[in-house]
């Protein structure tokens, strides 16, 4: 409201302010679980993802080197090295050699092992085995440390979902499940629904209004109510649970909103064109395809987009309808709810199935943010 | 076969199974069964007799075999039988007088042909949508009223009429009413807010330079779908015993400000309004972009004359402003308002009805297809239809008013 006399600097600072963190609390939960779908499953279960961004200190599990090392240094026999090499951590802050007590020593102490050795680590990972008798063994000495890491991403959890074929919990097979329902549950609609829309618009016929009454109350009737008659339906015509029945139900669904939207947007077209054109002799169908659909795109695309995120997001219809005991068809929506059962806290596979999930609408979203409000403004009943 | 190729052949097979049906049943209209021509009356008569055999005789036949072949003669006498019986005249009749209306007696004129031709028209067009909308959706309201009164008889596989007894099982259950208190509590809270907080936003937005891109983000969330949604939401209200770090936000900060880590999953009553969060978080987008639409509508001498008249910001927003949208927020809280009456995916995915979170729509799911009991859950649905219908109704008038 900054262009409205008499008001203070101070409001629009509010509303700056307030605005961002709105925003803010919107983006929050999502950026969140973005962020922990490129985290490992250690780094997600000890720390917050909002603290990925920064160097955290992390309990690490070292080894120093074995006794194959040693070298003789007057009487004593002694071990040394850096327990950090090959890690990207830096910066002990205490460490011990049991797991019961990983924090017992402050660096740069000296500590005497229950083998009668002596060992000391700095602060920079270096450390010092003493021995007056000769190492024995294969192996090093374990080493607790808490040390400070850097940030570090991974594409790991991408790779596993996406890329293992061993993984039996992929999503690549759901995404292409999700994909064989949504294309053919988005363009068929369209079609029929074009041609009603163009006769409720434009012809002249008894029980027109009555028609669209009707379409206008089937937009509100729950889908709830369609499951068990049609799944009966669909057993009775022997189709069964099958994308056959996912489509066809999609279809019946969508078909009211779109008829809607459709016949609203072509009743806004002028009269002119269509009268001119039937003067010059054009057929009712050549009009159609000719003149409306073309003029109709940004509705078409409107109820398109519409359709594609209802189906793509679906899980009810898909559940009924679909898939059944084999799982062999199964969703994204689908697999994702069974993850959430069975992997209850494993953010490291939940983040990532979702986000492969939420990738392509939030791609179309952005991409054909236009039409969908466009749409929504449009498709609110007035 | 492969169900992408299934997939492909499905859209080629629709789209062009819908192109050749609207094509040809136009190409057949004009051509043979009205063409736009004058016939003596000679000529109609003989049209008038072939036209008996092809477009009555023959499909009437057609259809009267198949019916024959799927009851026999002795499933006439059935309740199914004699409805279907019904229909098949019905369709019978109706073809004797789609006859009568293609070839006239005597002599036809050109411009009748046309008229007649024109009246048929719209039908063809609309055809597979009405039989689409029957099947879909009219249909099985009438089916699920049918099977909310009956019992299914497992031995027999038949259905007994029952009378009112899913119905007085159901109001029985302690679940029903539990789902029953937290809809109405989703239906005060969820619109609400949405509605709220999307008219504080299009109001905030709509002077500063950067609005558009903060409308975006709190737009997103419409393209999430509520599963997606409530892995994010769980990630938030995650908890982790007390001592060790919490990785979910909600606690963290909660622990940060001295508080105990709670599963706000599981807390009694107020996890409610935890998974409502997700469907208001979900939903602010959509009343945003309506709202914003209509105060940007507003007339500006209307705000001008609040300004010259000594108004401060908020009661111009107050007393000038909204009132004006009056009617937009009613449909975007009726919008709404449907969205929480079906809402199931959320319970679903969050909580599945445990810890006294049950909805109506995740209770119907668990009649249906965990328990099996078709009655009771067809009794739910129709719940769910009821609460719905006086939107439907007010749907229908408003848009009758419109056209009007």
């Amino acid at each position: 409201m900054d262009n409205i006399a008499g008001t203070k600097s101070s409001l629009t600072w509010a509303v700056h302010l307030s605005v961002a963190f709105l925003v803010i609390l919107w983006l929050f939960p999502t950026v969140g679980l973005f962020v922990s779908s490129f985290r490992t499953a250690d780094q997600i279960a000890t720390s917050g993802w909002w603290k990925a961004m920064f160097a955290a200190e992390q309990n690490l599990q070292l080894r120093t080197a074995g006794p194959d090392d040693q070298v003789q240094d007057g009487a004593l026999y002694v071990i040394e090295g850096n327990v950090l090499e090959g890690s990207e951590a830096k910066g002990i802050s205490a460490w011990g050699t049991s797991a019961r007590d990983t924090q017992a020593y402050e660096p740069g102490e000296t500590v005497e092992l229950r083998d009668g050795s002596r060992m000391t680590l700095d602060g920079e990972g270096n450390y010092r085995l003493e021995s007056d008798a000769p190492f024995e063994g294969r192996r090093g000495e374990r080493v607790f440390a808490t040390a400070t890491v850097p940030p570090e991403f991974t594409l790991q959890n991408y790779r596993n979902m996406l890329f293992d074929p061993s993984n039996r919990e992929g999503m690549t097979r759901a995404f292409f499940s999700t994909l064989t329902v949504t294309i053919p549950a988005t363009i068929i609609p369209i079609l029929i629904a074009a041609f009603a829309a163009y006769a409720l618009a434009w012809m002249e016929f008894p029980g027109r209004a009555l028609l669209i009454a009707a379409v206008v109350g089937l937009l509100v009737v729950p889908l709830q109510l369609a499951l068990i008659p049609l799944l009966k339906f669909h057993n009775a015509i022997g189709i069964g649970k099958g994308y056959l029945g996912v489509w066809f139900a999609h279809t019946g669904f969508g078909l009211p909103l779109a008829i809607y939207l459709l016949r609203n947007y072509m009743v806004g077209l002028p009269r002119d064109i269509i009268e001119n054109a039937k003067v010059d002799g054009a057929t009712d169908f050549q009009i159609f395809t000719r003149i409306i659909l073309p003029l109709s795109f940004p509705a078409l695309a409107s109820f398109a987009i519409f359709q594609f995120l209802w189906t793509w997001n679906d899980l009810l219809v898909a559940m009924v309808f679909l898939v059944d005991a084999t799982g062999e068809t199964t969703v994204m929506t689908k697999q994702i709810v069974e993850l959430l059962g069975t992997r209850g806290g494993n953010w490291e596979i939940l983040a990532t199935a979702a986000f492969i999930s939420m990738a392509v609408p939030i791609i179309v979203f952005f991409a054909m943010q236009r039409y969908l409000v466009r749409g929504l403004l449009a498709g609110s009943v007035k | 076969m492969h169900p992408a190729l299934q997939g492909l052949v499905t859209i080629v097979v629709g789209v062009g199974g819908c192109v050749g049906y609207f094509y040809l049943s136009n190409f057949l209209l004009d051509r043979f069964l009205l063409p736009a021509r004058a016939y003596s009356a000679e000529e109609s008569a003989a049209r008038r007799r072939t036209g008996t055999i092809i477009v009555f005789l023959l499909p009437a036949l057609l259809i009267a075999a198949l019916y024959i072949a799927y009851f026999g003669l002795d499933g006439i006498f059935t309740s199914t039988g004699l409805f279907w019986l019904a229909i098949v005249l019905a369709l019978i009749f109706g073809l004797w007088r789609l006859r009568d209306y293609v070839y006239g007696e005597g002599e036809l004129t050109a411009g009748r042909n046309i008229s007649h031709a024109n009246m048929i028209r719209p039908w063809l067009f609309l055809l597979p949508a009405i039989l689409a909308l029957g099947l879909y959706l009219t249909y099985p309201v009438f089916e699920t009223l049918r099977l909310s009164v009956t019992q299914r008889n497992f031995s027999t596989g038949s259905y007994d009429f029952v009378g009112l007894q899913n119905y007085a099982q159901m109001m029985d259950e302690p679940k029903f009413w539990e789902a029953m208190r937290n809809n109405m509590l989703w239906l005060i809270v969820v619109p609400a807010l949405s509605t709220g907080f999307g008219l504080l936003v299009a109001q905030l937005t709509d002077r500063i330079s950067w609005g558009n891109i903060a409308k975006m983000f709190i737009f997103m969330p419409m393209a999430i779908s509520f599963v997606g949604a409530s892995v994010i939401w769980k990630l938030v209200y995650d908890a982790r015993p007390e001592g060790q770090g919490q990785i979910g936000i909600l606690n963290a900060l909660w622990v940060n400000l001295g508080g105990d880590p709670q599963n706000w999953l599981t807390l009694p009553f107020w996890n409610n309004f935890f998974l409502m969060a997700v469907l208001i978080w979900i939903q602010t987008g959509f009343a945003m972009v309506i709202l914003s639409a209509a105060l940007r509508g507003i007339p500006e001498e209307t705000v001008e004359a609040a300004i010259v008249d000594g108004a401060g910001p908020f009661q111009i927003f107050f007393k000038i402003k909204v009132p004006q949208i009056v009617p937009t927020i009613v449909v975007v809280w009726t919008t709404i308002t449907l969205v929480v009456l079906k809402v199931f995916d959320i319970v679903f995915a969050m909580t599945n009805g445990q810890w006294g979170t049950q909805v109506l729509a995740n209770y119907m799911y668990s009649k249906l297809f965990t328990a099996n009991d078709w009655g009771v859950g067809s009794a739910s649905a129709m719940v769910i239809m009821l609460l719905v219908t006086p939107i439907l109704v007010w749907n229908v008038r408003n848009a009758r008013r419109e056209m009007k």
